[in-house]
């Protein structure tokens, strides 16, 4: 199981790299949801995947009946879905505002904060 | 019942330990405050000031107790390391800490340049506070995980200054900043999931413990990852094309934050990474640590020269200020890590000024490309002055505070004899960085305070038009004055500075003390 | 979105919604549940509500500003923290008082009032989220 989960985050990571590479920034947006996907995945293999009950203390007792499964990973994988949802819609916005004031979903074509044409710098001094 | 292993700590923590998380709790719970009383007029900034002079309280504190007691350590929620979050403030940490506020309080006041004083409700200051918390936090922390966490609020806080205004030039600063940071942080994230797979652990100072027992490949593995992440954050030379991208978009006084604090957070943790958790990696990263350091160092100050646009060209002197850190970085004896350490400390001061004072050139020319300013001195020589101290301190001439780090980098690079190649090419770059710095900040300075006009006007006219400073710019003046003082006078009595950066490092290279703090000293896990 | 049937449902859905986020915000501690998802369910509710009867109505039913609400759960968060300072405790550790009322005792906790504060920044941030892509004119969060 823990071989075809990891085939299957390098297949989320390949995949996000290559959807980044693109100009196209909804496909770059894509392109970041599948890494942090992948990356999540990663994170939930490398805590040990078992078929174990969920770590939840049964009412009257002190510790877990049974073995559980590692809360841990389950844990940092919540807070890295929250950040990276909350980042993602922050870039969604951000990419919807910038196409509708430069009116260019390319990056090539994004190039106010680096003018195409800068000057040639002074000579003087 | 069965016999339960111990978990939680039974001691008492004393209130006085609590100087470690009042800083944090104070930024973030400033900045929710802020967030509700944010459309009342006036309140948010005076709000914001009460909130840093508190924090910068507690900050000093906290030095001076990790100066006189060594490193301070809190588990939250009272469970035993590494099972709790553990905060831990060590020397360089709490430094840099109180340097981060003591700026963030300096753009504060100064931010009311662009401000009307007419709160439309936007929420700069409870940004700018949770900026703070960020930065704060990811200097205090000792667990890896809560240090990803730190750079994201950073990071969100980050995202909201640099559109705030949302005029398409932002938006377009914004894109390239938004993506890549993302992007770095990601492979942070990457790095974390391996390193929990493969030591099984977070806490920074547990990791130091069980990292050398583990697989030397994957351990290098995982710091180079570490290494390509943090170094997209710190602006490191083939990963530093969003910097100037994105850094002279927002206002002068955001300019001024981020200079000072976003990529001097990615060096330090390139600091704490590289050198105190997993030094093992060093045998294969340390030759590509000097190569980084050395292109960074003669490249930057070289794109300064070849920019006409005032604030891009300050920008690649801050990644100029990267590259010095990264030559400490890649001599990893005492002297060159206090190095690194101060030459951070003295970057956060003088950086921020740097671009508060490019702000107020922007504000009395009207322009922002030195094609269109001359002529200043005549104007206002004192910001001519302030301008020329700091591309002093910037390039390292004595006796300003930039060059006692690099003193102390250049004597890393002479004294130890085990360095090798690495050595020699470090002294060379770094004398060539100074070089090119100063080439490039005197030539700045000459176009805009010392020719007669702006560009194509004949050589007899009259200084050129300057618009009159209003209260708020004398304000503002008044304020980065008192910042470049403290720059000047730490740089006249370097000698405490130099001490403590030592120290610190010391501790970095030995972390025992460290480990010892958070509790995990005596083997049993 | 206009139909009868929607507008009609409305209310009630949303009514169901939040005292449901309520229940799922509370039996949290020891059960599937909490502050984080139940402050979705009711930011789900809100933006439910929004479909239905447009933003300015649910801006005036809400009566205070989401980004407010927001800022009260993360204060809220932060002194359940801090109260462990008065019991010489590290950050964050957890304080439980037992109410006897009558035949029941109803626990409270510092956990508790920390999940509530969650709940109302989940709640606070994507109801301003959720209100501003709702509305036509263009809005900065």
């Amino acid at each position: 199981m823990d071989y075809v989960l990891a085939a299957l985050v390098g297949v989320f990571v390949s995949l996000g790299v290559y959807l980044l590479l693109s100009r196209s920034v909804i496909r770059m947006l894509i392109g970041m949801t599948v890494l942090g996907n992948g990356v999540n995945l990663l994170i939930f293999t490398s805590g040990r995947v078992m078929r174990e009950v969920a770590p939840i203390v049964p009412a009257g007792l002190e510790v877990p009946a049974g073995p559980i499964a590692n809360p841990l990973p389950q844990a940092l994988i919540l807070t890295a879905i929250v950040i990276g949802f909350s980042m993602f819609s922050f870039l969604l916005v951000l990419a919807f505002r910038a196409y509708k004031s430069l009116d260019a979903d390319n990056t090539d074509t994004m190039r106010l904060a680096e003018p195409e044409n800068a000057p040639q710098p002074p000579l003087s001094y | 019942m069965t016999e339960l292993p111990q978990a939680m700590i039974e001691t008492a923590t004393s209130a006085a330990d609590w100087v470690l998380v009042l800083p944090i709790v104070l930024a973030l719970m400033g900045a929710a405050a802020l967030l509700v009383v944010r459309r009342s007029n006036g309140v948010p900034m005076l709000g914001a000031v009460l909130v840093i002079v508190g924090i910068i309280a507690c900050e000093i504190s906290l030095l001076l107790r990790v100066v006189s007691e060594g490193p301070l350590s809190m588990t939250m929620g009272k469970w035993l390391p590494p099972f709790g979050i553990s905060l831990t403030a060590d020397l360089l940490g709490a430094a840099f800490a109180l340097a981060a506020a003591v700026v963030t309080l300096i753009v504060v006041l100064y931010a009311e340049i662009d401000r009307d004083g007419n709160d439309s409700g936007d929420g700069f200051h409870s940004m700018v506070l949770l900026l703070l918390a960020g930065v704060t936090g990811s200097f205090l922390t000792g667990d890896l995980f809560n240090l990803y966490v730190w750079f994201e609020v950073m990071l969100i806080a980050s995202f909201g200054l640099i559109v705030s205004g949302g005029t398409p030039l932002q938006l377009d600063g914004a894109v390239k900043y938004g993506f890549l940071n993302f992007l770095a942080t990601t492979l942070f994230l990457l790095a974390l999931g391996l390193t929990y797979g493969l030591l099984g652990t977070l806490n920074m100072a547990d990791i130091i413990r069980v990292a050398p027992e583990a697989n030397r490949a994957a351990i290098t593995g995982i710091a180079a990852l570490l290494l390509l992440a943090f170094g997209m954050k710190a602006a490191a030379f083939p990963l530093n094309a969003w910097l100037p991208a994105s850094y002279h978009t927002p206002s002068a006084a955001v300019s001024a934050l981020f200079a000072g604090l976003l990529t001097k957070v990615g060096a330090y943790a390139l600091l704490r990474s590289q050198v105190a958790l997993l030094p093992d990696s060093r045998d294969l990263l340390e030759p590509v640590l000097a190569v980084l350091a050395i292109a960074t160092l003669v490249i930057a100050p070289l794109g300064a020269i070849a920019e006409t646009q005032l604030r891009r060209a300050i920008g690649f002197f801050v990644i100029g200020g990267i590259g010095a850190i990264l030559a400490g970085l890649s001599m990893p004896n005492v002297i060159g890590i206090a190095g690194a350490g101060i030459y951070i400390f003295h970057a956060i001061l003088a950086m921020t000024a740097l671009y508060m004072v490019v702000g107020l050139v922007e504000v009395r020319t009207g322009a922002r490309d030195t094609r269109q300013m001359g002529g200043l001195y005549a104007a206002s020589a004192p910001l001519s002055i302030l301008f020329f101290v700091l591309i002093l301190a910037v390039a390292g001439v004595p006796p300003f505070l930039g060059f006692w780090p690099k003193l102390l980098l250049l004597e890393a690079g002479v004294m130890d004899a085990e360095l090798g190649w690495v050595g020699t090419a470090m002294v060379v770059a770094l004398v060539l960085n100074a070089i090119l710095t100063l080439i490039a900040g005197t030539r700045l300075w000459a176009h805009i305070f010392w020719r007669n006009g702006p560009e194509g006007s004949p050589g007899s006219s009259e200084p050129m038009a300057l618009v009159p400073p209003t209260p708020k710019v004398r304000m503002a003046f008044t304020v980065v004055g008192a910042l470049v003082l403290g720059v000047v006078l730490l740089g006249l009595w370097p000698n405490p500075m130099i001490e403590v950066g030592q120290r610190a490092a010391a501790d970095i290279i030995d972390p025992g003390r460290y480990i010892e703090a958070v509790g995990l000293a005596g083997g049993a896990s | 979105m206009n139909t009868v049937i929607f507008r009609t449902a409305a209310p009630l859905i949303v009514a169901t919604m939040l005292v449901f986020s309520v229940y799922v915000c509370l039996r949290g501690h020891n059960e599937p549940g909490g502050g984080f998802i139940g402050g979705l369910i009711a930011a789900a509710s809100i933006a439910v509500f929004g479909m239905a009867s447009g933003v300015p109505a649910v801006r005036r039913a809400l009566k205070v500003d989401p980004l407010a609400i927001a800022g009260f759960g993360v204060l809220l968060a932060g002194f359940a923290g801090l109260a462990s300072l008065f019991i010489h405790a590290p950050f964050m550790t957890s304080i439980w008082m037992y109410l006897h009322l009558g035949e029941t005792v109803v626990p409270l906790s510092t956990p508790m009032f920390f999940d509530i504060g969650v709940y109302c920044v989940v709640f606070g941030t994507l109801s301003a989220v959720a209100l501003a892509l709702e509305s036509d004119e263009e809005e900065d969060l």
